[in-house]
Formats: structure tokens, C-alpha cells, sequence
């Protein structure tokens, strides 16, 4: 097994690089941001956001309020808002079972997601649901999906679909390197390819499926991207931990299939800093590594890159970090005040 | 009133459909160039063009899947397996996300997709491809299933399968593809979850559906020539299974036999066997009796496929073993 530390440094030491049959001039900052259309402090606002809510269910899972599995988004958060803050209202994102973080970054109400969380009758599938399985259609937020890979065909049609009605809307697809040794992976990108569907495929490649490290389980090393030149889909390797990187790479692709070009991959390579799910005690890596990925944290790097550029000030940070903080304990007082879903509930939404 | 092939009525309902809602396409191997494995599809490709008869990869998970996606954002969409069989490769789509999306997402999402596929066993396919998946598909909650055994029902079925907002899986005995029957020129269509009484009786009731119907009348027949009056009803819909009907119908007759062409064990004709020793045991003089092909994989041969296959005199045995008759 490769160490990952190689891995690690690796990946640190670029922001973007491009495949074969693409390319990615995505970078970091500097001062022709100033003004940019993107507001960089709202990107920061939802990295936090997410990290909070994030912290918040893991402290309500062990107080009980939350059951189930549950898989945080810790660590995560720069590929989710970068990727998502490119896309128009039109637009759908699809998500695997870590989806707290795509789910709130697509602007699904925060009140919902926790009441879903703790399985009440004002959850955004009144309870239904759970964790792995948020959705919001009205946000364009088609789900929360918890067979590995079995989302992906289901973007491919939602795509599909944007195709038949004649828009240039997309699909944004995401999914973990894990969903990679699936069959249905292959095939949704050999049918997304053929028929030029307006699809995103997005790689979160967080170095581990579950506690399997990728070259455990996967021949040909840890870069997925290289493979997609057998589809003819262009893709990309971007630096999931910033999320300038992340957004510039993203609209390059989206552009690209607005146009009319057909499917774009991107390769994000992150990193979950906490375990798999919340019953995760980590025995397959050592603290070394994690620390070493946690000294990146898009959370904390990201507003001191802006102070130091002059870009923010202390008091903007501050604020949108207070407010967010009333947020995320409102969501949780939602959430507990909430009613339980009614037991009439049980034979509703069954069948249309 | 004009007769047609069970093949015939079922491409009239997918042509109609497609003509009269632009929302409405299809999916499948080999269902445009080619033709469609047992000719349903033929000539759509020329007539509706390739964005609506879309050939597919052989990919059943993915194709599948993407039906689902194309149905949750408003399409219509209509994806054939070549064999019902084939469904298998694409179970994971089929009962975790057409028939959970709805329940999981809170009723957010619907999935009005009409899944195809020939069902059964009788021509010689062997194990893998005789099968008959839809009594495995008809216990999932969310999932519509329904099989006809006439064109008049095949017209009728796809009718309403197509409008359905629900997943609805549509099984063709492979068999009955070129039988004929009458099919009227006026629109109709069939309510799914309704059996039909397709001949009334007062002696014994025999339940059954697709290619299980042929048997059953067979046994109804050769009943009448020994003076025994048998109800006959064919489910059309495995779910919802109308119990109503059957319950109805063995309180007339206090006598039953329910009869599957798919292998006898577990499947649609256990439960209403178990459903009806719960509900309908005041009603009966007998033990729900049950009948079903030999509980082993295909057989390639004729004589012993033949013989693994539900016929009449497995029913006639069946109707004298359990009440004498």
C-alpha cells in the first residue's frame, strides 16, 4: 500500500491538474478576486455552516436525538459549496448517503434538515427519510441516495430528461471513489457518454471506501479521472481542500456542458476528517495522516487567505460565524420542538 | 368486434400513448433498429424517431435507472427488459429506488415508469431465461404489477399502466404474445387492482392469471363435462391483488384452487392462500389448494419442461385431492 502521506502531499501540491482530454486552469486566489461575481464570504458562510450543523448532529447522535447510520461531511466541505455554488435554480444535484453538507450547500433549509435528522413529522420527508436520504425537490435537490453508485443512473435520467425537454439545465452527479468498483458506475458513464447527457459527474475522492484505502481495492492506483478517457468524457483532478479551485474547475465543465458537450468529470481529492460514520473508531489510519490533511481544512485556511489578502475583514468573519452559530442551535431547537410524524403517516406516500 | 394478436394490442396501447403525450418514450435493447425482441416495437423507430425509442447499451441497471431519473423530472418513461429474467441485473433500481423514492423522499418524488418484459416458462429458453420475476416484484411495497392473459386485457392494462403515477411493471407471457382475441375499436381501459370473473360458477372458484389462465380454463372445462360449475377468475393485477373478488367469490362457491404457471413455492398464490385461511376460513369446506410448476430451475428439454409447467390435470388433481370433486 502506497503510505499516505504520499498521498497526502501529493494532492497538496497542486490545485488542479488536467487529464489527457482535459483541462482545468483553476487556481487560488489573488487580487483579481476583488469584485469577482462570487462572494467569497458566502462560500466561506456555507463551509461553516455545513462544519456546524455537521458538529451538531454528531453531538445530538450521542445525546440520542439522532439514530441510524450517519455519515459526516467533516472535512469535505470545500468540493460540495465550490462544485454547487456554480449551478442556476434549473439545475438538479444528486448525492450519496453524505449528503448533509450537498443538501445545505443547494440551500435546503437547515430547520428541515435537522428535523429530518431527528426523524420528525417537519422533516424534509417528514421523517421518513433520514440522514442518508434528504431530499428537496423544489431546491432541485433530488436526493440522498444510500445503495453505493445506485444514484448514479438515476442522475443520468434526470439529465436525460433536461435533454428530451430541450434546456440547457444539468445534472450534477456526486459520489465517493467506493462507487467506483460498482458495475452500474461504468455503465451510467458508457450511457451518459453515448447519449451526451448533461451530466456533472463529481468525484469526491476521499482516499478511503469506508476503511478500505483505494489501493487496497482498487487496481491502477489512486487517480480515478485518467480512466475516464475510455468513455471520451473530458476530466479533471482538482484540490478538493480549496474551494476557489473547486469552483473555477467546475465552471469550466458546466459551461462546457451547457454548451451542448456532453458529460464532464471532476475529480475532487479530499478528505473526511472524522470516521465513516459515527460508529467509525478509525483503526485503519493513523492520527499522523488525518492531521496532516486537517492542517488544510478549507474551514479555517480559507478565511485566513481572505484576511491576509485584504479580501475580508476580522469583524465579517466574526459575524457570519455568530450568525451562523444562532443557526445551526435554532436548527437543533427546531428539530427537539418538532412533533414526531403522526402513525397515520405510515401508509401515506406509498403510492402517488 | 375485430381480433388481433396480444403483440398487436399491446403495441396499439404504446403507439396511442406515444402519439398522445409528448412526455411518453421508450427505452430498451434492440427496441428500435431491430425491432424489439418479440416485434412489439416495430416500426416505432421510423415513426417517433430516436429521441423517443431510445436503443439501449446492454446495461439493465443503468437504462433502468435512467428511467427512473427521467420519470422523478416529469417524463413518462417506458423501459423494456428483453426477458423478464434480465430484471434481475437491475433489482437494486427497480425495488430501491422506484419503488422506495416516493416513501423515502416524503411523497416529493414520484416514478410514473412502465417497466416491460416477457415473462415464463414454456419454449424452450432453459433456466435463465423462463422465469417469472413479477410474483417477486408484486410483494414490494410501492411497485404496481400487472399481467395479462387477452389482448383485450393487454390493451387495457398498458392503457392504464401508462397513465399510472406509480412504477408499474407490465409482464408478457412470452407465450400468449401471438394468441388472438377481440379488442373493440372504442377506447377502454382497466383498472388495476381488479380481478375479472371470466366465468361464473358455483361449485368451486379457480383463481389464476397470464399464462396460468390457459390450465385454468382447460380444468373449468373438463369440470363442466363431469357437471361441476367452476368460477374462474383471472387477477390481471398481482398488486394490488384484488381479494375482494376472490373472498367474493368463495363465499359462493366455499371451495378454491389457486393456480400459478411461475414455480409453486412463496409467490402471488401463497398469499392469497395465507390471506385466505385468515379471512375466509368460515366460507371454506376445503384447504385452499395450491398449484404451481415443479419448484426447480428450467429445464431445456421439452418432455421435462413440459412436465415441470403447471397444466390441467395438475389443476383436476388439485380440485379432487382437496374437496373430492
Amino acid at each position: 500500500m502506497a503510505s499516505s502521506t504520499k498521498s497526502s502531499s501529493k494532492t497538496s501540491s497542486k490545485s488542479a491538474k488536467s487529464s489527457k482530454n482535459g483541462k482545468s486552469d483553476a487556481g487560488g486566489l489573488d487580487e483579481s478576486d476583488v469584485g469577482a461575481k462570487t462572494d467569497h464570504l458566502e462560500l466561506f458562510r456555507q463551509m461553516y455552516l455545513i462544519r456546524q450543523f455537521e458538529l451538531a448532529c454528531g453531538e445530538n447522535y450521542s445525546k440520542g436525538f439522532i439514530r441510524g447510520f450517519l455519515h459526516l461531511y467533516i472535512g469535505q466541505e470545500a468540493t460540495g459549496v465550490g462544485a454547487i455554488s456554480t449551478l442556476r435554480d434549473d439545475d438538479y444535484v444528486v448525492s450519496n448517503y453524505r449528503d448533509h453538507g450537498h443538501a445545505l450547500a443547494r440551500g435546503v433549509d437547515i430547520n428541515r434538515a435537522m428535523a429530518e435528522l431527528f426523524g420528525r413529522a417537519t422533516g424534509t420527508s417528514k421523517g421518513k427519510g433520514g440522514s442518508m436520504h434528504l431530499f428537496d425537490v423544489v431546491k432541485g435537490f433530488m436526493g440522498g441516495h444510500a445503495i453505493v453508485a445506485g444514484q448514479l443512473p438515476l442522475a443520468a435520467g434526470l439529465a436525460l430528461a433536461q435533454q428530451y425537454n430541450k434546456t440547457d439545465a444539468l445534472t450534477m452527479c456526486f459520489f465517493g471513489d467506493g462507487s467506483t468498483n460498482q458495475g452500474i458506475y461504468h455503465e451510467t458513464m458508457n450511457l451518459a457518454a453515448i447519449w451526451k447527457l448533461p451530466i456533472l459527474f463529481f468525484l469526491e475522492n476521499n482516499m478511503y471506501g469506508m476503511g478500505s484505502p483505494i489501493e487496497n481495492v482498487r487496481a491502477g492506483g489512486i487517480d480515478f479521472y485518467p480512466g475516464m478517457a475510455t468513455y471520451g468524457i473530458p476530466a479533471v483532478e482538482v484540490d478538493g481542500m480549496d474551494v476557489l479551485a473547486v469552483q473555477e474547475a467546475t465552471e469550466v465543465a458546466v459551461e462546457r456542458i451547457r454548451k451542448g458537450d456532453g458529460p464532464q468529470f471532476i475529480e475532487a481529492k479530499t478528505f473526511r476528517f472524522v470516521g465513516h460514520s459515527i460508529a467509525d473508531g478509525q483503526k485503519y489510519r493513523g492520527r499522523e495522516e488525518v492531521k496532516e490533511w486537517e492542517e488544510r481544512d478549507p474551514v479555517a485556511t480559507f478565511p485566513t487567505r481572505l484576511l491576509e489578502m485584504g479580501l475580508v475583514t476580522a469583524d465579517e468573519i466574526a459575524e457570519t460565524k455568530a450568525s451562523v452559530d444562532e443557526a445551526v442551535a435554532k436548527a437543533v431547537e427546531f428539530a427537539e420542538q418538532s412533533p414526531d410524524p403522526d402513525l397515520s403517516e405510515i401508509h401515506n406516500d406509498v403510492f402517488a | 368486434m375485430p381480433e388481433i394478436l396480444l403483440r398487436e394490442a399491446l403495441k396499439r396501447g404504446l403507439e396511442e400513448a406515444l402519439e398522445n403525450d409528448p412526455r411518453v418514450f421508450m427505452m430498451g435493447e434492440d427496441i428500435g433498429q431491430y425491432g424489439g425482441a418479440y416485434a412489439v416495437t416495430d416500426g416505432f423507430l421510423k415513426k417517433f424517431g430516436p429521441e423517443r425509442i431510445k436503443d439501449t447499451p446492454i446495461s439493465e441497471q443503468a437504462f433502468l435507472g435512467a428511467g427512473i431519473g427521467a420519470a422523478a423530472a416529469g417524463l413518462r418513461p417506458i423501459v423494456e427488459f428483453m426477458s423478464i429474467s434480465f430484471s434481475l441485473v437491475a433489482f437494486d433500481q427497480i425495488v430501491n429506488m422506484a419503488a422506495n423514492l416516493r416513501y423515502m423522499s416524503g411523497g416529493q418524488i414520484s416514478v410514473p415508469m412502465v417497466m416491460r418484459a416477457p415473462t415464463g416458462a414454456g419454449v424452450q429458453l432453459a433456466a435463465t431465461h423462463s422465469q417469472s420475476f413479477e410474483t417477486w416484484l408484486a410483494e414490494v411495497p410501492g411497485m404496481k404489477v400487472v399481467c395479462p392473459s387477452t389482448p383485450y386485457d393487454a390493451l387495457g392494462l398498458m392503457r392504464s399502466a401508462i397513465k399510472d403515477d406509480n412504477p408499474v411493471l407490465v409482464a408478457e407471457p412470452a407465450l400468449l404474445y401471438t394468441i388472438k382475441g377481440e379488442v373493440p375499436d372504442e377506447y377502454y381501459e382497466i383498472e388495476i387492482g381488479k380481478a375479472d370473473v371470466t366465468r361464473e360458477g358455483s361449485d368451486i372458484t379457480l383463481v389464476s392469471y397470464g399464462y396460468g389462465m390457459g390450465p385454468t380454463n382447460g380444468a373449468a372445462d373438463r369440470l363442466a363435462e363431469r357437471g361441476v360449475s367452476a368460477e374462474v377468475i383471472d387477477l390481471r393485477s398481482l398488486s394490488p391483488i384484488d381479494m375482494d373478488a376472490i373472498v367474493a367469490s368463495v363465499q359462493k362457491t366455499n371451495r378454491i384452487v389457486v393456480i400459478d404457471n411461475a414455480r409453486r413455492r412463496g409467490g402471488i398464490m401463497a398469499e392469497i392462500a395465507a390471506d385466505l385461511q385468515q379471512t375466509a376460513s368460515e366460507w371454506l369446506d376445503g384447504p385452499v389448494m395450491r398449484v404451481g410448476s415443479i419448484d426447480v430451475p428450467w429445464p431445456y428439454n421439452r418432455g421435462l419442461e413440459q412436465e415441470v409447467l403447471t397444466d390441467a390435470d395438475d389443476v383436476l388433481a388439485a380440485v379432487a385431492e382437496g374437496y373430492g370433486l
